[in-house]
């Protein structure tokens, strides 16, 4: 318990580290897959590439890309450039085929009922597209959110740190407490990541909000 | 000299290849802990799937291990492998762990998506529960079941090289090691090999997976279709 008092502003310091490393991969990689797997939704064999293209890039293993990355990005292995756009080509990996099956579920009859009613292309993707697949879509970022905020601890082998920092300090030390705060340090942010994301989806789609309401409680 | 070509060097160093420490150990090392793993995962995660799919009953296991995946995996390791000690016990504690939700989310939708109205059909006619899940739900469901594998395979051939940073062997000590001594050339030559592998393994079991998919005689059994 001692440990904990005295090292607060250490973990403070780590968790806020942890959480800015982990925004910028789940937004970039949201922005990049959607649109994507959207584009290549309209064609049979862009559509079966990706499902493809997203097992073959979450089937690469981390740290050897951590280890890889600055030799192709010709970064120094410190920078934290590289955990970051490893970070992104896993929430892209994640997100393109949850996206792709979030897109194929709208209705048919909808999109063509939109045409019918002369909307464009872009029209028809922000306002009716988009909207209709938006729970879906939600669900995919949650998954992206909870996976890369557990992978960014793996930066702390090669140096990049995070609260994985304790991780490794702790089984050094063979301390497990710290091991543990570290754990439930992340499994808290990854929480949290996952409330602020819940309430964006009720705030910006007040109309799935009495559904899943309601399917939680049959649940 | 550029670090692709000392990779290159590293790799085609035949006497990096040789010896208990060589590459070739390790490779086969690494396969034999991961082939390990992925066998004890499925022996717990598929009868567990086929009960609760089959019978519709303990749905509430799914959730909770899904849950279990929001825990760092480094943090696991490094927890239990202080209460389990050195050794490969407690990567693999760990690795069973994070490796049972896909099997068994995988084969669970696949046996749930059987039709009702085919169960209860063989059920009407005379088959045990066990026959209806033997000669229907499992053959239903395999190819699902594969694509579950497939993806736990990957995690585990991937986590075992993270679990280097304990002292077990396969393709990771030469990352961890490499780390160490700063030996840049190692390191990216092993990275190169496990992103080969895992990569040549994901691909490999997604062909064998289709080809299965597309000549199934059952797929009309299930809900989708």
């Amino acid at each position: 318990m001692n440990w904990l008092i005295l090292n607060c502003a250490q973990i403070l310091h780590y968790a806020l580290q942890h959480m800015l490393l982990s925004v910028f991969p789940i937004l970039l990689g949201t922005l990049v897959a959607v649109p994507l797997a959207r584009l290549a939704n309209g064609f049979r064999l862009t559509r079966s590439s990706i499902y493809v293209a997203s097992s073959v890039l979450y089937a690469i293993p981390s740290l050897p890309l951590l280890i890889f990355l600055p030799a192709l990005l010709r970064t120094k292995i410190l920078n934290p450039v590289n955990i970051e756009v490893a970070l992104t080509i896993y929430a892209i990996a994640i997100m393109l085929t949850s996206a792709s099956h979030a897109f194929l579920s709208i209705d048919p009859s909808v999109i063509h009922a939109a045409d019918a009613m002369g909307f464009g292309a872009w029209k028809k993707f922000f306002q009716v597209e988009l909207p209709l697949a938006g729970s879906q879509l939600l669900a995919g970022i949650r998954v992206v959110s909870v996976s890369t905020i557990s992978l960014v601890t793996v930066g702390s082998l090669i140096g990049v740190n995070s609260l994985g920092f304790f991780f490794l300090e702790g089984y050094q030390r063979d301390f497990p407490l710290e091991i543990w705060v570290g754990i439930a340090a992340t499994a808290l942010i990854a929480l949290l990541f996952d409330q602020i994301l819940a309430i964006c989806g009720r705030v910006l789609m007040p109309w799935n909000h009495r559904r899943v309401t309601r399917e939680r409680s049959a649940a | 000299m550029n670090v692709f070509s000392q990779t290159l060097l590293w790799l085609g160093d035949a006497s990096n290849w040789e010896g208990t420490g060589g590459i070739s150990v390790r490779l086969v090392q690494h396969m034999q802990y991961s082939l390990a793993t992925l066998a004890i995962t499925c022996v717990i995660a598929i009868p567990l799937a086929c009960y609760i799919g089959h019978f519709g009953r303990a749905l509430f296991v799914i959730p909770v291990i899904n849950a279990l995946r929001a825990l760092p995996t480094l943090g696991m390791l490094s927890a239990l492998a202080l209460i389990f000690g050195l050794g490969i016990s407690a990567p693999m504690i760990v690795m069973v762990m994070f490796a049972i939700p896909p099997v068994l989310a995988a084969t669970y939708s696949g046996i749930a998506n059987v039709s009702q109205t085919t169960t209860h059909a063989m059920r009407a006619i005379g088959f045990s529960e066990w026959q209806i899940l033997w000669n229907v739900e499992l053959p239903t469901a395999f190819p699902a079941i594969l694509g579950g594998i497939r993806s736990a395979f990957t995690q585990i051939i991937a986590t075992w090289t993270v679990a280097a940073f304990l002292p077990v062997g396969g393709l990771g000590r030469f990352l961890i090691d490499g780390l160490a001594i700063r030996d840049y050339s190692q390191m990216l030559g092993a990275s190169f090999l496990v992103i080969g592998l895992s990569i040549a393994v994901d691909v490999l079991m997604l062909i064998v997976q289709n080809t299965i998919e597309r000549h199934s005689r059952y797929s009309q059994l299930t809900t989708q279709s």
